[in-house]
């Protein structure tokens, strides 16, 4: 787990002059679960828009894959697509559950493998569904679908921010457990924005705090957990208002 | 084309009872002659028929060409000014008629700012290129709000979301045009229903002349104040089939052509 993916250098974003994220320096390594926690407004999922390329940074370097991505420049396709991210409140197309979960694969001319695409329904539990109507499904099944759709053409990075809010604890069990495997079997990296920090230790290899748009502490699960080296990340594992 | 005029009871001394029923024989005596003159393939109303077709057909397809990607682009996109321009548009989509027509009027006549170019490529009054251009001015505001309104249904975080899972900028517009695309053939249906149904301004700009410019709302309103309501029936019925077979082919083609991606 030494070679990083990502490196970030002076990576700043402002919006309407307002800095909300300022990260010195931060690598992501390949195959790795990171799992940034934080509160709210920290800047998790700035984070996150600015690793999948959604949107420019205002100054500082993203390195991926080694290519070197100033903010503004354009991003090549190739390297774009092997970025994706679940998003808290998955939009779905107004088709059958399968048409969405193949919609990656179909924009990039890749086969269909119809074969595939079941087995990854079933290992979702969404095989009975399909051929169902995908805005007409519940909450769980909504965002299982949306993390199909993102496996469904075997992305290197998988971003996911918040991918089990609001979900009940047997949606929960069985995303974690998905993210677990996929990590273990093919290697994807994640980087996993959560509010929950029982699921940060229990997915993360390592764990971010960010907040005010900083990385205020990034140490191995283990040791973020139970040696936390900044007052404020102490603060925020023991429930405190920090800011 | 076969005239006929029709007498109402209420031209003679007859009661009520006999007023009715003189004007349901009428009706079903001008239902018989519509049903004639549309079997026979009067060439009189052949040729009306199609030069409505014509000129409404061309005034929603230049509004389709330019509204459906201006309507999007509204839809998609929000910038300075994007909100007075949706309150213009939304003003124009309910323009009078008459309105236009004497816009467009003025706009073309000999001594009008446009008319006085004498330039071959604006129209002329009394022809149909000028009834297209009021059928266009009025139906492109209807095209695009409708077009606009329906990108503006589809779900905000669709469009990130698509672009996350790898599509183009240019895919992601497509398939949210695809998702859109109920709102979109409606906004092409009530263009079209609208251009056909469109009366004032085509006869301000056209000026009904037989054989040059009389399309079927300008020959019913004729007809009927001529008393020939056998033919303004059998025009009437031509123009509902003329939007029905059309409406039909709209929405066979956001069926089976514009499938999801």
């Amino acid at each position: 787990m030494s070679e990083a993916i990502f490196r970030l250098r002076n990576l700043r974003k402002e919006y309407q002059r307002r800095l909300v994220l300022d990260i010195s320096y931060l690598e992501i390594y390949r195959g790795e679960i990171l799992v940034v926690v934080g509160p709210n407004g920290s800047g998790k999922s700035t984070l996150l828009r600015l690793l999948n390329f959604l949107e420019p940074a205002t100054s500082g370097e993203i390195e991926f894959m080694g290519h070197s991505i100033p903010p503004g420049a354009p991003v090549g396709l190739h390297l774009r697509r092997q970025v994706t991210m679940v998003f808290q409140q998955p939009a779905l197309l107004n088709r059958s559950v399968l048409a969405n979960v193949s919609y990656g694969r179909k924009v990039r001319g890749m086969p269909a493998q119809n074969g595939a695409m079941t087995r990854l329904l079933e290992r979702l539990g969404l095989a009975s569904l399909a051929g169902s109507h995908a805005p007409n499904l519940s909450g769980g099944e909504r965002q299982r679908v949306a993390l199909a759709r993102a496996l469904a053409f075997q992305p290197a990075v998988l971003l996911l921010d918040e991918p089990t809010a609001n979900l009940d604890p047997y949606n929960v069990s069985l995303i974690e457990g998905l993210i677990r495997d996929l990590n273990r079997e093919q290697g994807t990296t994640m980087v996993l924005v959560t509010h929950n920090v029982f699921q940060a230790r229990r997915l993360g290899h390592r764990v971010a705090f960010l907040l005010n748009g900083q990385v205020v502490e990034i140490a191995p699960a283990e040791q973020f957990f139970t040696a936390p080296q900044d007052a404020r990340t102490r603060a925020f594992l023991n429930g405190e208002l920090v800011w | 084309m076969r005239r006929r005029r029709f007498l109402f009871a209420g031209d003679s001394a007859a009661g009520q009872p006999a007023q009715e029923e003189a004007a349901i024989d009428t009706l079903l005596q001008g239902l018989r002659q519509a049903v004639h003159l549309i079997l026979s393939l009067d060439p009189e109303v052949l040729e009306i028929a199609g030069l409505s077709l014509r000129v409404s057909g061309t005034a929603l397809a230049i509004s389709v060409l330019l509204g459906v990607p201006l309507g999007a682009a509204l839809g998609l996109r929000r910038f300075t000014g994007w909100s007075f321009l949706r309150l213009m548009l939304y003003t124009g989509m309910g323009l009078p008629p008459v309105v236009v027509g004497l816009f467009v009027y003025i706009l073309l006549s000999r001594n009008g700012p446009l008319g006085a170019l004498n330039a071959a490529l604006i129209p002329r009054l009394f022809t149909p290129a000028a009834m297209i251009t009021a059928q266009t001015l009025i139906i492109f505001p209807i095209v695009t709000g409708f077009t606009m309104a329906a990108l503006l249904g589809v779900d905000p975080l669709l469009r990130q979301q698509l672009l996350s899972l790898g599509a183009t900028p240019w895919q992601a517009t497509l398939t949210l045009l695809v998702e859109a695309r109920a709102g979109i053939a409606a906004a092409v249906a009530a263009g079209l229903g609208r251009a056909l149904a469109e009366v004032g301004a085509v006869m301000m700009v056209g000026g009904n002349i037989a054989g040059e410019t009389r399309v079927l709302t300008t020959a019913i309103v004729l007809e009927t104040s001529k008393g020939n309501f056998d033919v303004a029936i059998a025009l009437g019925l031509i123009l509902l089939a003329m939007a029905l077979v059309i409406n039909f082919v709209i929405l066979q083609l956001e069926e089976r052509f514009f499938r999801p991606l």
